[in-house]
């Protein structure tokens, strides 16, 4: 009888060798065009050459050029934790560090509260420039309106674009010269409060 | 006509989900919407159907005292072969249905209707009882999500009804889960069953 | 020390915030099934924290050193579940053999664990969550008193319940359904916990 079992679970460990040789690359491929699809749709912009990423701390950066190859900006992987578990997050920056658009990867929020994230911040983040704005929810004295009754999450999904920023502009200021040192403490500092 | 038998009392008579209670984890666990319901039911409604073939067919060369691992092969093989193609070709399935993809395993519908069905009956009946039970499991899944949907967003199958502003959250959370099963049941009982 | 303060998360996460049964929904046949009395679900309760414990320190060491070794990874699922199932064989022989009173009071569960989807599911998710041992045998136990927990609590009320009328329609499973989510409401309390917890341990 243990040869029964032996022979069963060659053919089986067989076949699955076999599906996974042609679904593999497949799965690979797919996963891919998923990130270029992301990548291509937080930039605004179809026509660009995304380069081979570095990772810094937690960060993945991609610099993003078109396809004369001048610069656009940058595409930028980012995550914090937010109200259960982390929350994932590519962002897309021009070269002056004004979001181009977001994309949410990965999350386990509330569905329903939380998980409105990818579509909630569109409107309101998109073009804002977590430097020379006050990147907060307004509950915090700051220019996003938060996700009705999920602060927290709002909370996160904001410091992970504004950590994202802090990151590629100290790397813009090491590379070519300090220009926009200033940003960091026009971030303390509320715009006009009536 | 003797087929067709076993496809209907898969559906009413031995409905998986409403009658029998099995495979409760994915039932209460991928439901938080319709289409999720029903990505769970075909799924394993998949498995089913070839399980339930393949150990009609084999039946006869297993011994009895290594049946339970030889199916448990055959049923993990089968999950494995499923996972991958759906990772491969349909990658938003895998991102909701998520872990409860490889838990199809030890979804006692399964190997129950292995050890019940499949290992006294041939390969064509088997593979009617399987539709028949993987039907019952898919309209079960799919009625659950379509009442934890509506109740908790507005919506079924994303198509939106009255709005989300009044839904239920709840609904959508895990207590909901519990709750509108609870309720489905009741109603199955009462005019379902008795018909 | 932070690596202690995460073991601390990791428990205190497991048992209330993500209880196995009650938000994850994992092994809900045993909880629906073996939940009418107090002693018997406490019994389960320990049997599955037992088997959960070695299973994952099993599961976790082939993963490592035969799949990950060997470029396997696609053969998780079925090498996880042969093993689970032969595990729990084993434990019932070696209990029979050297701990007979134990074996009186979990002798009955064993044979339904293997199809219990908790003990696959953590071995998984410990996999996925890329923890190293130890961590994952403190989740792994946590899982499984989260689960004893749940069943003990479960069972305590179902218990009540057979004291009280209830509506014919509702008698048996679907009052216990009604059951099973309040208390899963009751434990809806506790999240966000996890997230609180972890800024004021500073990880």
């Amino acid at each position: 009888m243990l040869v029964v079992l032996t022979v069963i679970a060659i053919i089986a460990a067989g076949v699955l060798a076999s599906v996974n040789a042609v679904t593999a690359p497949q799965i690979e491929k797919i996963n891919a065009e998923n990130l270029a699809a992301g990548i291509k749709a937080v930039m605004g912009s179809d026509e660009i050459q995304v380069s081979d990423p570095w990772e810094k701390d937690a960060f993945v950066v991609y610099d993003i050029n078109d396809k004369a190859g001048a610069k656009l900006g940058k595409a930028v992987v980012t995550s914090e934790n937010g109200f259960s578990g982390a929350i994932k997050v590519l962002v897309g920056f021009n070269t002056e560090g004004d979001i181009l658009g977001y994309t949410v990867l990965e999350h386990a929020e509330t569905p329903g509260l939380g998980a409105k994230a990818n579509e909630w911040f569109q409107d309101k983040i998109v073009g804002m420039n977590p430097g020379k704005s006050n990147f907060t929810v307004s509950k915090d004295g700051g220019d996003v309106d938060a996700i009705t009754a999920s602060t927290i999450t709002s909370r996160a999904f904001l410091k992970a674009i504004q950590n994202a920023y802090n990151q590629i502009m100290a790397e813009t200021d090491a590379t070519s010269g300090a220009t926009q040192q200033t940003t960091a403490s026009d971030i303390e500092t509320p715009e006009v409060i009536e | 006509m003797n087929n067709f038998k076993v496809l209907v009392n898969g559906i009413i008579k031995e409905n998986p989900t409403f009658v029998l209670l099995l495979g409760m984890c994915p039932t209460l666990g991928t439901t938080s919407s319709a289409l999720n319901g029903m990505s769970m039911g075909l799924a394993t409604m998949c498995v089913l159907i070839v399980s339930n073939f393949l150990i009609a067919l084999i039946k006869k060369l297993i011994p009895d005292a290594v049946r339970i691992p030889a199916y448990i092969v055959v049923i993990a093989s089968l999950v494995t072969v499923l996972q991958m193609l759906i990772k491969a070709y349909a990658p938003e399935i895998d991102k909701s249905l998520g872990l409860f993809i490889p838990l199809i395993v030890v979804n006692c519908i399964i190997l129950g209707r292995a050890e019940s069905f499949a290992a006294k009956n041939g390969p064509i009946a088997s593979i009617f009882d399987g539709i028949g039970i993987g039907l019952g499991f898919t309209l079960g899944l799919t009625a659950l999500g379509a009442v934890r949907e509506l109740l908790g967003t507005g919506a079924i199958f994303g198509v939106n009804l009255w709005g989300e502003e009044y839904g239920m959250l709840m609904f959508v959370l895990a207590p909901g889960a519990f709750l509108a099963l609870g309720y489905l049941i009741v109603l199955f009982n009462k005019y379902v069953k008795k018909a | 020390m932070d690596y202690v303060l995460s073991l601390i998360l990791i428990i205190i996460t497991a048992i209330f915030v993500n209880n196995v049964v009650l938000a994850q929904f994992l092994g809900i046949c045993p909880f629906l099934g073996v939940s009418k009395k107090v002693d018997t679900a406490s019994g389960m309760g320990m049997a599955v924290t037992a088997v959960l414990v070695v299973a994952t320190i099993v599961t976790y060491l082939i993963q490592v050193y035969v799949l990950n070794a060997f470029g396997l990874e696609y053969l998780q699922t079925i090498a996880f579940i042969l093993v689970i199932a032969a595990l729990v064989q084993m434990i019932e022989i070696i209990l029979k053999k050297t701990m007979p009173a134990l074996y009186q009071a979990l002798g009955v569960f064993l044979p339904l664990i293997t199809t219990n989807c908790c003990i696959l599911g953590v071995a998984i998710l410990v996999i996925q969550k890329d923890y190293d041992l130890l961590e994952g045998i403190i989740y792994a136990l946590s899982t499984g008193l989260g689960f004893l927990l749940a069943m003990v609590l479960f069972a305590g009320l179902r218990e009540q319940l057979d004291l009280v009328n209830v509506p014919k329609s509702f008698e048996g499973v679907p009052i216990a359904f009604v059951t099973a989510s309040l208390l899963a409401m009751a434990f809806m309390g506790f999240s966000g916990v996890d997230g609180g917890l972890k800024i004021l341990f500073g990880l």
